[in-house]
């Protein structure tokens, strides 16, 4: 099924370049969220089924590929919003849909990879198609952002593939085998400790390219900001978590060796120099995308804590993964609607929100309350545990700290939403509000409305799925 | 033989590492690339010999002649100044370029493995660093491409240690290669004349907080 679905979306993405119309554009389009879907739950139903010798469809990637089936709705339907009837170029629209479906096909084959160098490339294509997204306005801020991007991706996974490289050094004669993730969890006791440490440090480095942690971090932020904002909801969800699969993935052999207590540790100043630098630019920053950026920093520096802690750690890891990417790409997909309203991304110019869009300005209550993982939002449920992780490990030196910085980052995101939703706005003309379709808002209610559900009340199947993901951690 | 090879390119990075113009980094590039023939000549004999074809074409094609003459093509249409315009003076660069070699030598002496030859990870590691250092060091965005292909270089050379065991990692490596250099230099250096009309990071540094 999964060489029918790539060459599919291949033709079709092929077909949307081609193609300048656009009725045809929203029929294929169409289509290909059909063939998306179809991919989707055949993968349910054929879990652990291995596919083409390189594809595993086991139960984390299941998970993920129905959070980027979900979020590739809105994503892709309300592109069109997005890009004005004025602007409407049909040969950059048909280049940003190809680029787009590309993006998501690129990012579900990474999920579903059962080899360490096939995920590699899969991740490789993402950077590609992210960066034909990132120059969409095709002036010299996109531009900046667009080769920063590219040019900090390009070196991070070069240098996953040096780490490739010593863990195959690493494996030694058990040769491409053991390239496997299943075949390297058995072997991981017996590789040579030396190269396996170096192999970790290497492609945990390049992965953080695309997860948002320190060191790496810095080309997400701009590419968040510059990217047309249906994108940036796609980037800074489903595209951080394929960084985050890559990682589990090899984490959950380390797990399995002698080098395990030294990874955490690794993990952990990594996760927390990424909480300390979220803090402090939410703190400073002016731009409320660039605030949600480094916001999804934060939560990312919070699941490898967790991953980290171990326990009740590792299953908290991949529910917080899952809500946020939820939560995350209906925040980013309301700020393209205040975009709309007030021409500007500075906080200095957004407030009154609630008078200008009523049902938009719920939104981003909800989300507020969603982001910052306050009850009733399922986020507060994985931090909890997150947390408890932590206590139990016997990690107070970090709890403690985290804590503290975690209130601030409230503090900033609170005062920042409430400016935009109660506070008058400064200079800006009413008469010239764009109206906005409430189609668009209604699919971020479903998107918040699942954080919520899928915390509070999780369905049997959603948690057994969890628990098996997680399963080779814990033994 | 292989050792004077590889020797041959550390030497040119400490060559790069002191150079003043942007023509002369082109060509120590397309130097390094004869010299990867040669190392992957020898190293790589004993595999499948369409593998090997590739893998040598790939060198001489584009490490050696496409990557450079792209290179020329781009600094003459966008009448790019032929000054590296380092930030440090060229002295230090040396200084720093022969710590890195002497800290890697060191690192490796304490690694006891037999089956890799110890000099593969030497160079590939030096190549690695000396490419980060040159792209913090530069100024031009032409200069930190060029220094992307250094690192590529290096990759090129810790694939080849494991390249008989496992020929599909080079080949990997070399896709990485051909994939990344087509897109920064074919795509994205046309832009950015179009856009920007003197190629200087110092213009592209808006994006801050």
């Amino acid at each position: 099924m999964i060489g029918i679905y790539l060459t599919a979306a291949v033709i079709l993405s092929g077909l949307i370049f081609v193609n300048r119309k656009r009725q045809v554009n929203k029929l294929l389009v169409t289509l290909f969220i059909i063939v998306q879907w179809a991919f989707t739950i055949y993968e349910y139903y054929h879990k652990g089924i291995v596919e083409l010798s390189y594809f595993k469809p086991d139960a984390l990637a299941v998970l993920l590929l129905v959070t980027l089936s979900i979020i590739s709705i809105p994503a892709l339907f309300h592109s069109y919003e997005y890009i004005y009837p004025e602007k409407e170029n049909p040969k950059t629209r048909s280049i940003y849909y190809a680029a787009m479906t590309i993006l998501i096909t690129a990012i579900g084959a990474a999920y579903l990879s059962n080899h360490i160098a096939v995920t590699w490339i899969f991740i490789e294509i993402t950077t590609l198609s992210a960066s034909a997204l990132i120059f969409h306005r095709r002036n010299s801020g996109s531009l900046e952002a667009t080769w920063k991007y590219i040019f900090v991706c390009s070196i991070s996974l070069t240098f996953v593939f040096i780490g490739i490289l010593f863990l195959s050094i690493a494996l030694g004669h058990s040769g491409e085998q053991g390239l496997f993730f299943d075949a390297l969890i058995n072997q991981a006791a017996n590789l040579n400790t030396f190269w396996f440490k170096l192999a970790f440090v290497f492609i945990f480095v390049g992965f953080t390219a695309k997860l948002g942690l320190v060191p790496m971090y810095t080309a997400g932020i701009d590419a968040k900001d510059k990217a047309p904002t249906p994108a940036a909801a796609l980037f800074s969800s489903v595209l951080m978590n394929v960084g985050f699969v890559g990682i589990f993935r090899l984490y959950t052999a380390v797990a399995h060796s002698s080098i395990h207590s030294w990874a955490n540790h690794v993990i952990m100043i990594a996760a927390f120099l990424s909480l300390f630098i979220s803090t402090v630019y939410v703190l400073k920053v002016k731009n409320i995308k660039r605030m949600l950026a480094y916001s999804s920093i934060e939560h990312m520096g919070l699941v490898m804590l967790g991953l980290a802690a171990g326990g009740i750690g590792y299953y908290a890891a991949v529910l917080h993964v899952i809500l946020h990417a939820f939560a995350k790409s209906a925040l980013f997909l309301q700020i393209g609607q205040v975009y709309n309203i007030y021409k500007s991304k500075n906080l200095y110019n957004l407030g009154g929100y609630f008078k200008y869009n009523l049902p938009g300005a719920i939104i981003i209550l909800i989300a507020f309350i969603c982001v910052t993982a306050m009850p009733p939002s399922g986020l507060f449920i994985s931090e909890f545990y997150i947390f408890t992780a932590l206590f139990k490990g016997g990690y107070l030196f970090i709890l403690i700290p985290v804590l503290i910085l975690l209130t601030m980052i409230i503090w900033a995101i609170g005062k920042n939403f409430l400016k935009l939703l109660f506070t008058p706005p400064v200079n800006f003309d009413e008469s010239k509000i764009e109206k906005v379709s409430q189609l668009e808002t209604l699919s971020q209610f479903i998107l918040l409305g699942l954080v919520i559900y899928l915390g509070i009340n999780p369905p049997a199947e959603f948690v057994n799925l969890i628990n098996e993901a997680v399963k080779n951690l814990i033994f | 033989m292989i050792n004077v090879l590889l020797i041959t390119f550390v030497i040119s990075l400490l060559y790069i590492s002191i150079a003043n113009r942007l023509l002369t980094y082109v060509k120590i590039l397309a130097f390094q690339g004869i010299l990867l023939f040669g190392v992957a000549f020898i190293e790589l004999i004993e595999i499948n010999p369409i593998n090997l074809a590739f893998i040598l074409l790939e060198t001489i094609v584009v490490k050696t002649i496409a990557i450079p003459m792209f290179l020329t093509y781009v600094i003459k249409k966008n009448k790019i100044t032929r000054e590296a315009e380092p930030f440090l003076p060229n002295f230090v660069s040396l200084i720093i370029v022969t710590l890195i070699i002497i800290v890697t030598f060191l690192i490796s002496n304490s690694i006891a493995d037999t089956h890799l030859n110890k000099i593969y990870f030497v160079v590939a590691l030096v190549a690695l660093f000396s490419g980060l250092y040159i792209i913090i060091s530069r100024k031009k965005m032409i200069t930190h491409v060029i220094a992307y292909a250094i690192i590529e270089n290096g990759v090129f050379i810790l694939s080849l240690a494991v390249g008989n065991e496992m020929p599909m990692l080079v080949n990997l490596g070399i896709l990485l290669d051909i994939f990344v250099s087509v897109f920064l230099l074919g795509i994205f250096i046309n832009k950015v004349g179009d856009v920007v009309k003197d190629i200087d990071i110092t213009q592209l540094s808006n994006l801050k907080d």
